[in-house]
């Protein structure tokens, strides 16, 4: 099994990599390649050009930001989940990012990765939207902040543009009690559904197209999940609310 | 790329998966592949002293890297690594299709967490999947090369990830990570 073909691109600058995005068709960014590989392999995804950005050098930092913490494209979700300053101003993402595949998966994996990839049961995206933060979306024609809420809009689908680079996401500190549980089939599967509780924020993730925002008091209004080998839809809102009892017990 | 410890050309075909060129470029077929989407774990291989899916990574991206795979542990002839020689006295193993993955994968754990407690175990080898389900005697095989493993130095500060294979199995001086 291998990839399709596709032309191989390792800009050394962000400068390069957005020129790059800005005059190719079809490329895809490639950062820590743990969801894009597989799609590639599967043959799922056929870009016909690759912007590695991994020899960007300078873009891995985990920084103190507006109260909040930043997280640049290249910091691994290992590097955040061992982060004292990530333990110490968002706890939360310190919990989520635990929950994201296997450590060997988070040694390569990005944080922005997920982000940017927006697969609908993943936790990170959940995270950001239930805590409100934003990423720093980076192009030739300038750099632009894209408010959670609006960054996810369908399945794997984002407001990024073709010819911007997610450079840097920003989670704010998390408030006190938060929670963040899921169901799966196996440790470090994708959640069948999962629950992020930002003290009174809450956040669905693996029950809609995207992670949404739900009302703590009726949380499954309007929610209608998707069927699949692994769960009904019954099954899911089940999850849901349970998960959901589960997160405001702690 | 340095792999176990000998420079290498990268291949000139970038769609190269790094398990596909450690097999059939190099002959180190050691490093198994298994589901090619980065679930079962039997490709996983050392970059720069930290575990990693071959099988998710590009060849062209290990340039620059230091990749330790299976055959890199210990050489012929040499005394086992202590990963290899738990998993030989606990038989961690039935098929030994999984074990080079598994291995690789404790080697990075036991670099994170030298004396992990049950939960750390479990939670380290649960991105390595074993279909001979042999998982009691793996256990308890991490449990061993825990004591087999020369206790890292304390409060030694390790030189990031990218400090070599060696160090990072807490072998040589100093190891501790956070």
């Amino acid at each position: 099994m291998k990839p399709p073909p596709f032309e191989y691109h390792a800009p050394a600058a962000i400068e390069e990599a957005c020129g790059l995005l800005g005059s190719l068709e079809d490329a895809k960014v490639l950062a820590g390649g743990q969801s894009l590989v597989p799609l590639l392999n599967f043959r799922l995804a056929r870009p016909a050009h690759l912007v590695d950005i991994n020899r960007i050098g300078g873009l891995d930092r985990i920084y103190e930001r507006d109260g909040g913490v930043a997280i640049q494209a290249l910091a691994r979700q290992a590097a955040v989940e061992d982060s004292e300053l990530v333990a110490r101003v968002c706890p939360l993402l310190t919990a989520a990012v635990g929950l994201v595949a296997h450590r060997v998966i988070r040694n390569r994996g990005t944080v922005c990765g997920s982000l940017a990839h927006a697969d609908p049961a993943s936790e990170l995206p959940a995270v950001l939207l239930a805590l409100g933060g934003h990423v720093v979306a980076r192009s030739k024609r300038g750099e632009r902040v894209i408010q959670a809420n609006r960054l996810f809009q369908g399945v794997m689908e984002t407001a990024l543009a073709p010819d911007e680079l997610l450079v840097e996401a920003w989670f704010p500190s998390s408030p006190a009690p938060f929670a963040i549980v899921e169901e799966s089939r196996r440790h470090g599967d994708f959640a069948l559904a999962g629950v992020v509780r930002a003290a009174d924020r809450l956040a669905l993730f693996g029950v809609a197209p995207t992670p949404v925002l739900a009302d703590p008091r009726d949380p499954t209004k309007g929610l209608r999940p998707s069927g699949d080998l692994e769960a009904t839809p019954e099954f899911r809102l089940h999850l849901v609310r349970v998960l959901i009892e589960k997160a405001f017990a702690a | 790329m340095r792999i176990n410890g000998v420079v290498h050309a990268a291949p000139v075909d970038p769609r190269r998966l790094l398990s596909d060129h450690l097999r059939h470029d190099l002959g180190l077929t050691g490093t198994h592949v298994g589901c090619e989407h980065g679930v079962c774990g039997c490709c996983t291989v050392l970059l720069d002293g930290a575990p990693v899916r071959s099988c998710l990574m590009l060849a062209v991206q290990a340039e620059g890297h230091e990749v330790t795979t299976i055959e890199g542990l210990a050489a012929d002839g040499a005394p086992l690594h202590p990963v290899q020689q738990a998993f030989h006295e606990c038989q961690g193993l039935q098929c030994g299709f999984c074990t080079p993955g598994f291995v690789m994968s404790v080697v990075g754990l036991l670099a994170q967490h030298p004396n992990p407690t049950a939960q750390q175990v479990d939670e380290g080898i649960s991105g390595n999947l074993c279909r001979c389900t042999g998982y009691a005697s793996i256990r308890r095989a991490v449990v061993r090369a825990a004591e087999l493993s020369p206790s890292p130095r304390r409060g030694a500060i390790s030189e990031s990830s990218s400090s070599s294979p060696l160090r990072a199995q807490g072998r040589g001086e100093g190891g501790t990570k956070k």
